[in-house]
């Protein structure tokens, strides 16, 4: 029975590498609040769904004493397996092998995975635990990266990708996370950044911890660089779960449809914006009340708070919503919420996803630091992400919608499929104050009483202005409707525009201003 | 988002205030400050390797004013016009963050 005894060894042999760092190196990584790479891969995917590739792969380095040292799986488990019974490629990090640090075979591991998502258009999973290059391996390492980050790239826009930091994620190996379509970060767990605190503290002498330079909160508030934030690592695998449910699974696949399901929003959707135009309200109430079961997957939820994106549905079938948060900042346009647009809208544009934008925007945020951030360059980002969209592209103005602002918020001139209007919008080139100062400045500066004739002008100016009927009388509304009206013609676009065609010039590629 | 501690305050866009929260980013930033001709100001942080001006003295327009290392490059910060030396802020061997007023100058009484 040598076939009986082959297969003992073989199970003796899965055994000992499936122990990844032995139980000590185990031990050390629960008492950092951490799972293990495969409780974490077993936890995200469906149960018995795991298939591992590349088990017994082994590190080739031959110098600083590594010919003697074994790896098990060179630091990082590799596979497939399904979500909601649908197949993704999956990777994760072991750090408790040589502290998950990454050599040639560790990351050739990698790209042979993310190859086979590439061809199987299935997602790719990436999970992030990794102390970073393992220096015995110099420039294999480096080139581990290098062909991680062009693999990043060519799959991008092809199948979702998806980076989920749980650990220590610094140096080179933040660009592949940067890459990707999804990042996620856990409280106390994640850490991303380029140079640590121990040489910035050499260079500067800047004392600073991991955590307040490159930890989850930092990057999903304050740089943006992650999606997803969470307080614990099963938080995050649950909104990942959440998010793949709601996306397709690659460009050439539409996402699941769900059964169509009435919102579950009690708040009348007419008293949800204050009439004053100057009063806040949270516009995720308008997205409550207009989505499936006022269901809303927030993306970037703490970065650039003054605009909202994240996926819902209508009818069943995912959207995109971009939507004005007049709660921060006045719902202005920045240099990072226009950043925070653009990315989303061309993810929903290269997975087909429908976009249904909601306008209630003063204009852009002005400043001196945001002219020098850059604010034209950036803006102009989400000025071509809408133009470039060829998905159905529907945009209601709920209130005000001034100047430059009103363009790029996928206005008509961008090319919005259908443009609709509540009677509180006001659509203008800007706010009724600076407009009326501009136009009637003779008749203000010439008045006996100045304030009287401006409040005047400005009365004048708001009755014949801002509404939403100019813009209707010129087109450039298709129609406007009673807040009462917005799902069923948000329902009734989508269903026209299913089989939207839309033309675009041949080119190799745009150059978007990134 | 923790909405609940914060206050809503007047925000001007152009001429109107609206009613909103501010974002810790945008509490966070930095007043623009006018920088003046008079400030020699570090571009990169780094290491002060040698300063080769006095106090009080009158140095010409492209002098060396000193050697700032910063990322393995020595920086040879050089003087942008005729006129004296009023006060070294920095010391040979000092590390200094970017955008420290390292010297400042004054003119040349006539």
């Amino acid at each position: 029975m040598t076939l009986k005894k082959n297969i003992l060894a073989l199970r003796q042999k899965k055994a000992i590498v499936e122990k990844g760092g032995g139980d000590k190196a185990i031990q050390k990584q629960v008492a950092m609040g951490k799972m293990t790479a495969r409780d974490r891969i077993l936890a995200l995917l469906d149960a018995d769904s795991f298939h591992e590739y590349d088990l017994f792969v082994e590190h080739e380095e031959r110098n600083f004493g590594m010919d003697d040292k074994v790896l098990a799986g060179d630091g990082v488990i590799t596979g497939t397996g399904t979500m909601n019974g649908a197949p993704v490629c999956i990777y994760a990090q072991d750090f408790t092998v040589m502290g998950g640090s990454l050599g040639l075979k560790h990351a050739r591991k990698i790209t042979k995975i993310m190859d086979h998502a590439l061809r199987m258009k299935v997602p790719c999973i990436g999970i992030n635990d990794s102390g970073g290059a393992r220096i015995q391996e110099g420039i294999g390492a480096l080139a581990g990266y290098g062909e991680i980050f062009y693999r990043n790239t060519m799959a991008s826009g092809v199948i979702p990708q998806i980076s989920v930091i749980l650990g220590p994620c610094a140096g080179g190996a933040v660009y592949s996370p940067a890459l990707t379509d999804f990042v996620f970060v856990v409280e106390n767990i994640s850490k991303m950044f380029i140079t640590g605190p121990n040489v910035i503290e050499t260079v500067l002498g800047e004392k600073i911890s991991q955590e307040d330079l490159g930890g989850a909160r930092v990057h999903a508030e304050i740089t943006g660089n992650a999606h997803f934030y969470a307080l614990s690592e099963m938080e995050c695998l649950d909104q990942i779960k959440e998010l793949i449910a709601l996306i397709p699974h690659s460009n050439q696949h539409k996402a699941v449809s769900v059964e169509p399901k009435a919102p579950k929003a009690t708040k009348n959707i007419e008293n949800i914006i204050p009439a004053d135009p100057k009063q806040p309200y949270d516009v995720r109430e308008i997205i409550y009340a207009l989505a499936d079961d006022s269901y809303f997957l927030e993306v970037h939820e703490l970065w650039a708070a003054n605009i909202v994106i994240g996926f819902g549905r209508l009818n069943g079938e995912t959207i995109g919503f971009v939507a004005n948060q007049p709660m921060y900042l006045a719902g202005v346009l920045d240099c990072d919420s226009s950043d925070k647009a653009a990315r989303f809208i061309r993810f929903c544009d290269a997975f087909n996803i429908p976009i249904v934008t909601l306008e209630d925007m003063p204009g852009y945020l002005p400043g001196v630091d945001q002219e020098h951030a850059g604010v034209i360059r950036h803006g102009a980002k989400m000025l071509y992400a809408y133009s470039e969209a060829t998905v159905p592209k529907i945009t209601v103005i709920l209130r005000k919608a001034y100047g430059g602002g009103y363009i790029a918020m996928n206005s008509r001139h961008l090319g919005a499929d259908f443009m609709l209007a509540w009677p509180s919008a006001e659509i203008a080139v800007m706010g009724p104050e600076g407009a009326a100062n501009i136009i009637f400045r003779k008749e203000i500066m010439e008045a006996e009483d100045e304030d009287a004739m401006r409040q005047q002008k400005v009365q004048e100016y708001i009755e014949k202005f801002a509404n939403p009927f100019v813009a209707a009388s010129k087109g450039y509304i298709d129609a406007v409707i009673e807040p009462l009206e917005t799902r069923d013609m948000l329902l009734h676009a989508l269903e026209v525009s299913k089989n939207k065609d839309d033309y675009r010039p041949a080119k190799k590629h745009g150059i978007p201003p990134f | 988002m923790e909405n609940e501690k914060q206050e809503y305050v007047n925000f001007a866009v152009t001429a109107r205030k609206y009613k909103t929260l501010l974002t810790k980013k945008y509490q966070n930033r930095k007043p623009w400050v006018n920088p003046s001709a008079f400030d020699i100001q570090s571009i990169i942080p780094g290491t002060i390797l040698e300063i080769f001006v006095k106090e009080g003295e009158v140095v010409k327009e492209g002098a060396p004013l000193l050697i700032l290392e910063a990322m393995k490059m020595q920086n040879r910060i050089e003087m942008p016009f005729t006129a004296r030396i009023k006060k070294i802020n920095v010391e040979v061997g000092l590390r200094i963050p970017k955008d420290s007023l390292m010297i400042e100058l004054e003119e040349i009484a006539e």
